[in-house]
């Protein structure tokens, strides 16, 4: 095991540190080795106040967030080190309309490399099944020292 | 003045006073043209996405974006509409620099009927060297009164 290794929970209190995710609020929940991101609703998420709906790029940011926690969760389980991976490109499909109420996420790690992960981030409010926006993204894995 | 509404910075600087968000974050429109909007988010430690070097969120430059091309939307219809963004895709050149301003132009290249195809560039120093470009697709009329499962 490296040195440099984190144990889960640790690895997702630095996530949950990060001065944007504190910005946006976002926590992140750990079963196991599933990790659950939570954004609580609050005024300032909202991108359009007339429908009212959350920003689309908040959506999109809370879902890269979900997948660097992640990242982080899972290379920790597996005594990597607990540097930040970083997004290489993401694609975010808008499926329904945010509602201004609390938004979930969860994240796939469909292929783990050496230097580049691929992830995919499903979001959902009132119902798993009914997502509300997808993430499908390359990440640069922190190189080892 | 017969200038369309949504070419006026006032127009779309006020859209982004009533966005909670894009108040919050400081985004602001500093240029609009016929099909086109130029924004920028000023450098807020709040924003930081790794501490250990100081380089802003990804997430903070996919707002930035998504909102830059919404207003390139708006730009080419000319008057006030609901949008909603139908993909993002963005590609991650280099880490922003910390403590710089960041700046967006977006092009809204085809305005069709029901949809409206956008790319934007995402620079701190220089457009030539960008931080981040994007793509992104919008539905028109999202909101409209018709009713569900109308043609």
């Amino acid at each position: 095991m490296s040195s440099q290794a984190l144990t889960r929970a640790d690895a997702l209190a630095r996530i949950a540190e990060v001065p944007y995710a504190r910005f946006l609020g976002l926590r992140l929940e750990l079963a196991g080795d599933e990790m659950t991101a939570i954004l609580p609703f609050h005024d300032r998420l909202i991108g359009n106040p007339m429908l009212p709906a959350i920003h689309g790029g908040v959506l999109g940011a809370m879902m890269e967030m979900t997948a660097l926690a992640q990242l982080a969760v899972s290379r920790s389980a597996a005594g990597q080190g607990g540097g930040l991976a970083k997004p290489i490109d993401i694609t975010v499909e808008y499926l329904r309309s945010g509602r201004p109420v609390d938004t979930f996420a969860r994240a796939q790690i469909k292929r783990m490399g050496r230097r580049i992960a691929n992830v995919h981030v499903e979001a959902w409010q009132e119902a798993r099944g009914a997502p509300i926006a997808a993430l499908h993204g390359h990440f640069l894995l922190p190189s080892e020292g | 003045m017969s200038e369309p509404i949504t070419h006026h910075p006032g127009f779309l600087k006020a859209m982004n006073l009533g966005s909670p968000q894009t108040r919050e974050l400081g985004v602001e429109t500093l240029e609009v043209g016929e099909d086109w909007a130029l924004l920028r988010v000023p450098y807020k430690p709040e924003m930081v996405g790794d501490p250990e070097t100081g380089v802003i969120a990804g997430g903070v430059v996919t707002t930035l974006l998504d909102h830059a091309c919404g207003q390139a939307v708006m730009a080419r219809i000319g008057q006030p509409t609901t949008i909603a963004t139908l993909d993002l895709r963005i590609d991650y050149m280099r880490p922003a620099e910390p403590n710089q301003p960041l700046f967006a132009r977006a092009h809204c290249y085809k305005l069709g009927r029901s949809v409206a195809f956008v790319r934007a560039t995402a620079y701190d120093r220089s457009a030539d060297d960008p931080v981040a470009t994007a793509q992104a697709a919008f539905m028109l009329n999202s909101s409209s009164a018709t009713p569900r499962g109308a043609p």
